[in-house]
C-alpha cells in the first residue's frame, strides 16, 4: 500500500491552471465508475464524468465540482484537463437548484423533441453542483 | 499657395487625430498585455490536449471513425474569426482572403460561421453564405462558447449536412508577428511520421474506455479546445494588429504635421515680406 505517499496533482482548464500540487490521494468520476488514485497507479487515460472530485492533501481534503474533461494518469503525476471545473465557492446554489428542477422536468416529461442525453448530463451537473454545496 | 487660415485648420485637425490614434494605441497596448496573458495561460490545456490526442491517435492507428474520414458531402463549413471592429491595418482582410482567395474551394460549398462582425461584412459582400453570426463571442471569448459552438457543429457533420470542417483566424507569434491561420478541423489530420514516434513512448498507456470510445469523447474536447485557442489567440493578434495599425496613424500624423508647420512659416515670413514690401513701396510713393 502506497499510504501516505505523495503525487503531484495538475487540474487544468482552458482558462487557468486550477490546482498544482502535491497530493495522497485524488478521488473522481469516470465514464467507467467512481475510481480513486493513490501514487503508483497504473498508466491510465480516463473520460470525466460530473461529479465531485476529492483531493487529499496532507493537510486534509478539499472538494470540486468536476463536470467534464479528461485525465492522465501516470505512475508519478495526474494530469486532469478540465472543461468545467469549480471549488464549491463558485457555485451559485439557487441557480444549480433551478437547473436541478428544468432538468428533472425535461427527463420526465418524455417529450419527443427532448434530448435526454442532455438532460441527464444537465442533471448530473447540477446534482454534482449541489452535492459539493454540502 | 494655400492661406495661412487653411493651413493652421488643417494641421489643428491632424493633430486631434493624432491624439486619437495615440490614445487607441495605448489603449490596445494595454488589451494586448491582457489577451496574450489569456493566451498564454490556455496554452498549457491545449499542448496536454494535443499530446493526448496524438497518443491516442498513435495507438489505433488507422482506424475507421466517424471523425477520422471525411463526410460524403462536399460542403464545408468554415469558422472565420475576426473584430467586431475596424481600425486595425489589413488584420480583417487578411483573415478573409483565406477564404475568398483560395483555389480549391467553390464560392456555394462554403457555409460560413462568422465570430466577428467584420468577417461577416466582407464576406456577405463577396456574396458567401453565412450560416450563424456570433459577434458578441470576440468581446470576451470563453470556453463554454466555444464548447456550444462545437457541439452544434459535430451535429451537423454526424447528419451528414457537411463533410469539412476548417478555421480561419489569425495566430499569435509574438507582438509584431500574426500569421492568417487556415486550420482543418475535421476530419481530423495528423502526422503519422510523428504518430509513430509517439507510438513507441506510449505502449505502456491504458485507456478505459477502450481507444475508438474513447475518441468519440476526446475529439470534440479537442475540437474545442483548437477552437478556443484560436478565439484566444484571434483577440490578443487584433489588438496587435491595431496597435501597430494606430502607431503608423500616429507617425504618420506626426509627419504631415511637421510639413504643415514648414508650410505655415514659409507663408507666414511670405506674407510679412509682401506687407513690408508694400510699406516701403507706399513710403517711397508719397515721398
Amino acid at each position: 500500500m502506497a499510504e501516505g505517499q505523495n503525487f503531484s496533482l495538475r487540474i487544468i482548464t482552458p482558462e487557468r491552471v486550477f490546482y498544482e500540487g502535491q497530493v495522497q490521494m485524488v478521488e473522481f468520476n469516470t465514464t467507467e465508475g467512481e475510481i480513486g488514485v493513490l501514487a503508483r497507479h497504473i498508466p491510465m487515460t480516463v473520460i470525466v464524468k460530473p461529479g465531485i472530485l476529492t483531493i487529499t492533501e496532507e493537510e486534509g481534503e478539499k472538494i470540486a465540482a468536476l463536470h467534464a474533461g479528461f485525465a492522465e494518469i501516470l505512475p508519478d503525476s495526474i494530469t486532469i484537463l478540465a472543461e468545467i471545473i469549480e471549488w464549491p465557492e463558485e457555485i451559485d446554489e439557487h441557480r444549480a437548484e433551478a437547473a436541478l428542477e428544468r432538468a428533472q422536468e425535461r427527463i420526465q416529461s418524455k417529450h419527443e423533441e427532448t434530448d435526454l442525453a442532455r438532460a441527464e448530463t444537465a442533471l448530473q451537473r447540477a446534482m454534482a453542483r449541489i452535492q459539493v454545496l454540502r | 499657395m494655400a492661406s495661412m487660415r487653411d493651413i493652421k485648420r488643417r494641421k489643428g485637425s491632424i493633430q486631434s487625430t493624432q491624439q486619437i490614434t495615440k490614445a487607441m494605441k495605448l489603449v490596445s497596448t494595454v488589451k494586448l498585455q491582457r489577451a496574450r496573458a489569456g493566451a498564454e495561460r490556455s496554452k498549457a490545456y491545449f499542448n496536454c490536449m494535443f499530446e493526448t490526442v496524438n497518443s491516442i491517435l498513435s495507438r489505433v492507428g488507422h482506424v475507421e471513425h466517424k471523425y477520422l474520414t471525411p463526410g460524403e458531402c462536399t460542403k464545408k463549413a468554415v469558422i472565420v474569426i475576426t473584430s467586431n471592429r475596424g481600425l486595425a491595418g489589413g488584420y480583417n482582410t487578411n483573415v478573409t482572403k483565406l477564404v475568398t482567395r483560395n483555389e480549391n474551394w467553390n464560392k456555394e460549398d462554403i457555409s460560413v460561421y462568422a465570430i466577428g462582425n467584420k468577417g461577416r461584412e466582407i464576406l456577405q459582400r463577396y456574396g458567401y453564405d453565412i450560416k450563424e453570426v456570433l459577434p458578441e463571442v470576440i468581446e470576451d471569448p470563453t470556453y463554454a462558447d466555444a464548447m456550444l459552438l462545437t457541439q452544434r457543429l459535430l451535429k451537423r457533420f454526424e447528419e451528414g449536412e457537411i463533410g469539412e470542417i476548417y478555421l480561419a483566424y489569425t495566430a499569435f507569434k509574438n507582438t509584431v508577428s500574426h500569421v492568417p491561420t487556415l486550420l482543418k478541423l475535421l476530419p481530423v489530420e495528423y502526422d503519422a511520421e510523428q504518430v509513430k514516434e509517439d507510438a513507441e513512448d506510449n505502449t505502456l498507456m491504458n485507456f478505459e474506455p477502450e481507444d475508438v470510445e474513447a475518441l468519440d469523447m476526446i475529439i470534440p474536447k479537442y475540437i474545442s479546445s483548437l477552437i478556443y485557442g484560436a478565439m484566444v489567440d484571434a483577440v490578443a493578434s487584433e489588438n496587435g494588429a491595431r496597435m501597430q495599425a494606430m502607431d503608423n496613424a500616429t507617425n504618420n500624423a506626426e509627419e504631415m504635421i511637421g510639413n504643415l508647420s514648414l508650410m505655415y512659416n514659409r507663408a507666414r515670413q511670405g506674407s510679412i515680406t509682401q506687407e513690408l514690401t508694400e510699406i516701403i513701396a507706399g513710403a517711397e510713393a508719397i515721398g
